[in-house]
C-alpha cells in the first residue's frame, strides 16, 4: 500500500499552522509574488514568514513544498532564480515546478532538494512524465485532473516517479498550464502572473428592474443569476454563456461544481497514487482545519484496515454541487 | 530600422475539422498562389478527426513541396489516449528533421535529434529555449500571450543560439484545451459519441455572453479567441526583434489574400497601413485584437506606435 500522504494547501503563515496541527503530512505553498499560481492579494509568505514556517512544520515533522509552477517571461526569470535559491536556503522540502527552464536551473543549482511537477506543466502520458523525470530528476508528479483511475493505474506502472493527484476542492477541466483565458479579457496571464479571473476585475451588478446579479470580469458578463439563485464567482471557465443553437445561455465549459473524491480514497490507494493534494490556498484557516482533519481521519482509516467514515467528508461539501470529476468514469469528456 | 530579407511567412496547421474535399482544395490553392514559405500540416487538436485526413497528408506534402514550400508535420498538443501516444511517437519516429512537437511526450519520443518546439510547449523565456536547443531544437514557436518586451529578449536569445523563431501574427488565439470536447458537450454529446459535430463550424463555434459580446470560440477540445489576432502594423519591429518567422493561422477567410497583405509588407510594395486595411475587409465582422502584444487584454486592439524597446 501506498503511503497516501495527506499535502495541504497554506494561502497564509496562520493557515500553514492550521493544516500542520490538523495532520498534514506536507504543506504547499508560495511567495507573494508571480512565481506560483495562486498570486492572490492577501496571500503568501515573504522569506521570513516562510522561514518562520518551515521551522515551525519541520519541528512537528511536517515537510513543506515550495510552488514555482509559473512561466517566466522572457528577461524575468531572475525572479524565479531568486525564489528558488531563498527556498533552499530555508530549506523546503522540494520545489513544484512547471517550466523547463526553471527545472533545468533547480536541477543543477540546488541537486539535494526533491523536484515535484506542478500540474501545470500538464504531463498526462508516461512518456511526457518520463522526460522530466529523466532530465530533471522529478520525484513525483502532480497528476493533471483529466484521468480515469484506470487510466491512473496504468500510468503508475509505467512511471519511475511517486504520483499526486488532487482529490477535494476546485474542479477545472481546461488543462493547467495551457489557458490563456484570464489574460484574454483582463490583461493578466496565468501562466505569467499566476493569476486566474482576478478579484480585482470582478464586479456584481444587480438589475433593479428584474432582479438579476450578474457577475463581471472586466466588464464581460459571465453570468446572471435570477434573484433565488445565489450569484457565483466569475470565472471564464464556469460562466454561462450562449451559442448559436444555445440561445438560452449554459455552461459552455463545466457547471460550477466542487471536486470531491473521498469515495474514492481506497481505489486511489489501491492503484499506488502516493499523496493525495486538498486544493484551497484561498480558503480561510476554519476550512482548511475542517477538511484537513476529516481526511486525516479517513485516510488513518484506511491505511489501518478499518472503513473509514466517508460521510463526513461527502458532508464538507454539503449544499454543494460536487463531482468525482474525471476520476471515475470517462463519459463527461 | 529595416525589415529582414530573412523573414518567412508560413502557414500553421488548420485547426478546425474542415472536410477531406475542403483541405485538398485548400492546400492546392496554398501551393499555387499564396506566399507562403512554409506550411505547417497535421492534426493538432483532435484525435480522432486524424483518420480523415491522415491519408491525403503524403499526396498534400508532395504537392506543396513541388511548389516549393518548406513542410513540417505537427503533433498532437493533448497526449493522454493510447492513440494520441501512438501517433505522437510515430510522427516523432520520422526521419525527417521538419517536425513539430507539442507535448513532452513527442519531447521523449524525439530524443536529441532535431525537431521544432510548437506553440503548445510552453517556451516562455531564454533559460527554457536554451534548455529546449540543448534538446535538439532547431526551431522556436513563441507562446501567443508573450508581450513585446518578453517576445524582444526570447527572439534574440533564440538567434543567439542558432534557432528558428516564430510567432503568430494572425488568426484566433489558441487560448486553452481540455480533456472534454466543449463542441460535443453544446450538442449533449461527450467526446466519444460526437459524431463530428465540430465539422458543421469551419470557423469554430461562436461562444457570447448573457448581453450579446461574442467573447470566445469552441473548437472541439479548444477554446480560442473570438478576435484575430492581428500584428501586421507591428511586422516591422517583430522582425527587428529577432522573429525569423511569422505564422498566419487558416481561418474561414481568403488565405492566400491574407498572406499576399503580410507578404507585400514584407516586400515593401505596400505601406502597413494600407496592408492592415486591406485585412479589414477582408475579415469582414471578426475583430482584429493585438492584446496579447502590448501586454494588456488580448482582446484588444492598440492602435499607433508604441514606444520603441
Amino acid at each position: 500500500m501506498s503511503l497516501a500522504e495527506l499535502i495541504c494547501p497554506a494561502g497564509t503563515p496562520a493557515a500553514l499552522r492550521t493544516a500542520v496541527d490538523a495532520g498534514a503530512d506536507a504543506v504547499y505553498c508560495g511567495f507573494q509574488d508571480a512565481t506560483n499560481a495562486r498570486n492572490f492579494p492577501g496571500l503568501n509568505f515573504t522569506p521570513e514568514e516562510l522561514e518562520a514556517a518551515v521551522a515551525y512544520a519541520h519541528a512537528r515533522g511536517t515537510k513543506v513544498l515550495l510552488a514555482l509552477n509559473t512561466y517566466p517571461p522572457a528577461g524575468k526569470v531572475d525572479l524565479w532564480r531568486h525564489a528558488a535559491d531563498t527556498g533552499a536556503r530555508i530549506g523546503v522540502d522540494a520545489f513544484i515546478v512547471a517550466d523547463m527552464g526553471v527545472a533545468d536551473y533547480i536541477a543543477r543549482t540546488h541537486p539535494g532538494v526533491r523536484l515535484h511537477l506542478s500540474v501545470q506543466a500538464a504531463a498526462s502520458s508516461p512518456e511526457a512524465i518520463r522526460y522530466y523525470v529523466e532530465n530533471f530528476g522529478v520525484k513525483r508528479v502532480v497528476l493533471p485532473r483529466i484521468l480515469t483511475i484506470p487510466e491512473i493505474r496504468k500510468i503508475r506502472q509505467d512511471i519511475p516517479c511517486e504520483i499526486e493527484t488532487f482529490i477535494f476542492g476546485n474542479h477545472g477541466l481546461m488543462v493547467e498550464g495551457r489557458c490563456s483565458l484570464t489574460n484574454y479579457l483582463t490583461g493578466q496571464s496565468t501562466n505569467m502572473d499566476g493569476v486566474c479571473s482576478p478579484a480585482s476585475d470582478v464586479e456584481y451588478i444587480r438589475d433593479e428592474a428584474t432582479g438579476e446579479m450578474s457577475s463581471c470580469l472586466n466588464g464581460f458578463t459571465i453570468d446572471r443569476f435570477g434573484p433565488e439563485e445565489k450569484a457565483g464567482y466569475p470565472t471564464i471557465c464556469k460562466g454561462r454563456y450562449t451559442a448559436p443553437h444555445r440561445p438560452e445561455g449554459y455552461y459552455a465549459f463545466e457547471e460550477p461544481v466542487s471536486l470531491n473524491l473521498s469515495r474514492l480514497l481506497p481505489e486511489l490507494i489501491d492503484a499506488g497514487v502516493h499523496a493525495f493534494k486538498i486544493e484551497g490556498r484561498q480558503r480561510s484557516k476554519a476550512y482548511v482545519r475542517s477538511v484537513v482533519s476529516s481526511f486525516r481521519r479517513a485516510v488513518d482509516d484506511i491505511r489501518a484496515g478499518r472503513t473509514a467514515n466517508i460521510e463526513d467528508l461527502v458532508a464538507l461539501t454539503e449544499g454543494q454541487k460536487q463531482t468525482q470529476g474525471a476520476f471515475e468514469t470517462k463519459k463527461w469528456r | 530600422m529595416a525589415v529582414t530579407d530573412m523573414e518567412k511567412l508560413t502557414l500553421g496547421p488548420i485547426a478546425y475539422h474542415w472536410s477531406r474535399d475542403e483541405r485538398r482544395d485548400f492546400y492546392a490553392r496554398v501551393a499555387d498562389e499564396a506566399p507562403v514559405d512554409e506550411v505547417y500540416l497535421g492534426e493538432v487538436i483532435c484525435s480522432k478527426r486524424a483518420p480523415f485526413h491522415e491519408a491525403d497528408l503524403p499526396a498534400t506534402i508532395d504537392r506543396l513541396e513541388r511548389a516549393g514550400k518548406t513542410v513540417i508535420v505537427s503533433s498532437l498538443a493533448e497526449v493522454m489516449l493510447a492513440r494520441e501516444r501512438k501517433a505522437t511517437a510515430d510522427l516523432a519516429g520520422m526521419d525527417s528533421p521538419e517536425i513539430e512537437l507539442n507535448n513532452a511526450a513527442g519531447l521523449f519520443a524525439r530524443e536529441k535529434r532535431p525537431h521544432r518546439v510548437g506553440p503548445f510547449l510552453n517556451a516562455y523565456n531564454e533559460a527554457t529555449i536554451a534548455w529546449m536547443a540543448g534538446q535538439g531544437a532547431t526551431h522556436v514557436t513563441l507562446p501567443v500571450e508573450l508581450p513585446r518586451e518578453a517576445v524582444n529578449v526570447a527572439a534574440k536569445a533564440a538567434r543567439n543560439l542558432g534557432l528558428g523563431v516564430e510567432l503568430q501574427v494572425f488568426g484566433r488565439a489558441p487560448l486553452a484545451v481540455s480533456a472534454r470536447c466543449y463542441h460535443a458537450r453544446a450538442h449533449g454529446r461527450t467526446k466519444d459519441n460526437c459524431q463530428f459535430v465540430c465539422e458543421n463550424d469551419p470557423d469554430g463555434m461562436p461562444l457570447s455572453t448573457r448581453d450579446g459580446d461574442p467573447i470566445l470560440r469552441v473548437n472541439g477540445i479548444q477554446t480560442q479567441s473570438e478576435s484575430y489576432v492581428d500584428l501586421l502594423p507591428e511586422i516591422e519591429e517583430i522582425g527587428a526583434m529577432g522573429v525569423s518567422h511569422l505564422r498566419l493561422m487558416p481561418q474561414a477567410v481568403d488565405m492566400v489574400e491574407v498572406a499576399w497583405a503580410f507578404r507585400d509588407v514584407l516586400d515593401g510594395a505596400c505601406s502597413a497601413e494600407e496592408a492592415d486595411s486591406r485585412l479589414r475587409a477582408m475579415c469582414g465582422s471578426a475583430g482584429l485584437s493585438n492584446g496579447f502584444y502590448f501586454g494588456t487584454a488580448g482582446y484588444r486592439r492598440i492602435e499607433g506606435a508604441a514606444p520603441a524597446l
